[in-house]
């Protein structure tokens, strides 16, 4: 096999690192980002190998920077990309679609990332896994650290959704809430990633983990045959996601998989958290860090490590950003459960409300074809729509009570 | 005299310290003591306009110093300082 990886590069300065665990340049602190050989992932990567690969992330293995031998891999990605024609009429778009995360094996994006960083963890030998997370990854680093056999420890802001904490607990990893935001969360794990020799997934296996991502935008542009939309439109909290969908298309193009790309990339954030929406309405590419409230939680990050890269794509694509106050965000995740039939978190809402906004005020046109990423499934912040639950009619056991409460 | 966390990327310039003791009234001065003490360890934490460098944060006893007054922060000797990198990862250009 050729070698696709050839070490580590500072995204800042440009000094060279060797492929290790470690995640910030000793010289400027700039994030160490793979350097790959794409001649030889050229060589050895083509549409029909990709198409016959597997239905997971790994089809596109040789753009992700570890050994596919040390995969764990549950079904991670390879979403399915729905047209969304419902909810396009009452938005007013002419072309919708969902990329519709929410059912990837523990229910959010985040399976994309914990599979790569879990394979990178093995290929290091590190016995064990953490991260900082604000829920969704640390539902999913568990599950794949109990399908690995790994000890695995999971910090988490302890004022998060009961269904992020069962969805982490139940699959026994050491799990630690800590008093204070997921900044803290963050901080205080940045903290023990350089006593503890564990592999702190998002931390100092980041720039490994962080790859997964591209692989939404390698879907996007595949499920559409080979093209990219118009437009895209994702969630924001650190906004690496939102980066590294953006990162995976230029891949496609430069491999030749698919023509230059002219998509815009929207990123979406809650006002109870909008570091880099906040920066964009002020035309700056530097972003005030914020005390989150919001309901969105799994995109409360206040000070948000790529928020910088996020800002400067917007710029580089010609997209926008734009943000959702919670009764948006729940009016969003009922929109799209009741015209698609996809139920989502609060960060979904928050894409959908942002959406709407963006095409209400023209910053996405109706003819411009557009992909929703819907990053996370309903079940784990049911806290926020629960009053739903409400409409639900109580009968007796017999046809008259039916239609008596029918008529009502 | 406050202690001064330092993470791994910058134990290049401490001799592998990981804490240390800096002197000063405010952040920027106790930043100064350390370049006296350890040479090459201001210029990775600010760049040319003397500002924090982008991808590094500095927390005074758990506060992000942005939320205080940045540089200008008054330091005190039982502070404990903790610089702390930021965890970013970014797109280069591939077009």
């Amino acid at each position: 096999m050729n070698s696709y990886c050839n070490g580590l590069e500072c995204r800042e300065c440009g000094r060279k690192f060797n492929l290790e665990p470690i995640f910030a340049c000793d010289f400027c602190f700039g994030p160490l980002e793979v350097d790959y050989n794409y001649e030889n992932i050229k060589a050895d990567l083509s549409k029909n190998k990709i198409e016959s690969g597997p239905n997971s992330l790994w089809r596109y293995a040789p753009l992700l920077p570890c050994n596919p031998d040390f995969k764990v891999d549950l079904g991670d990605g390879f979403t399915p990309l729905i047209k969304a024609d419902r909810l396009a009429n009452a938005i007013g778009l002419d072309n919708l679609w969902i990329k519709n995360d929410t059912v990837n094996p523990t229910w959010s994006f985040k399976d994309r990332v914990v599979s790569v960083a879990i394979a990178k963890a093995i290929e290091f030998n590190f016995s064990a896994i953490a991260c900082a997370s604000t829920g969704n990854l640390a539902n999913s680093v568990a599950a794949h650290a109990a399908a690995a056999g790994l000890d695995c420890y999971v910090f988490i802001p302890q004022d998060l959704e009961q269904g992020k904490v069962v969805g982490s607990a139940i699959y026994a990893p050491t799990l630690i809430k800590v008093d204070g935001s997921y900044d803290d969360v963050n901080r205080l794990c940045t903290e023990l990633s350089m006593v503890k020799n564990w592999a702190f997934v998002n931390i100092n296996v980041r720039p490994y983990y962080s790859e997964g991502s591209k692989t939404l935008g390698f879907e996007i542009c595949e499920q559409l045959g080979w093209r990219t939309p118009d437009h895209i439109v994702a969630p924001m909290a650190s906004g690496s996601m939102y980066t590294k969908i953006w990162k995976g298309i230029k891949e496609f193009h430069k491999l030749g998989l698919i023509d230059e790309p002219k998509v815009r990339l929207s990123g979406a954030q809650a006002s109870g958290c909008s570091p880099i929406a906040t920066a964009y309405e002020n035309n700056s590419f530097t972003f005030i860090p914020q005390k989150p409230n919001t309901i969105a939680k799994s995109l409360a990050i206040g000070n948000p490590a790529d928020g910088y890269y996020a800002l400067k794509q917007m710029a580089e694509t010609n997209g926008h950003a734009s943000q959702a106050s919670d009764s948006e965000i729940i009016e969003g995740m009922n929109l799209l459960a009741e015209t698609e039939g996809i139920f989502a978190e609060t960060a979904g809402g928050v894409t959908i409300a942002c959406l709407k906004k963006l095409v209400q005020s023209n910053k996405i046109a109706k003819t411009e074809e557009t992909v929703a990423v819907i990053s996370g499934g309903g079940l784990k912040t049911i806290e926020a729509v629960s009053d739903v639950a409400n409409n639900a009619m109580l009968i007796k056991p017999n046809i008259d009570s039916f239609e008596m409460n029918l008529a009502h | 005299m406050a202690t001064v966390k330092i993470p791994t990327p910058l134990r290049v310039t401490t001799g592998d310290l990981d804490t240390v003791k800096g002197n000063g009234k405010d952040l920027i001065s106790v930043i100064e003591d350390l370049e006296s003490q350890f040479p090459g360890i201001r210029e990775r934490l600010l760049d040319e306009n003397n500002e924090l460098r982008r991808f590094v944060n500095i927390f005074i006893n758990g506060e992000d110093v942005r939320f205080l007054d940045s540089l200008s922060t008054t330091v005190t000797s039982s502070d404990e300082i903790s610089i702390v990198p930021a965890v970013a990862g970014g797109s280069k250009n591939l077009l």
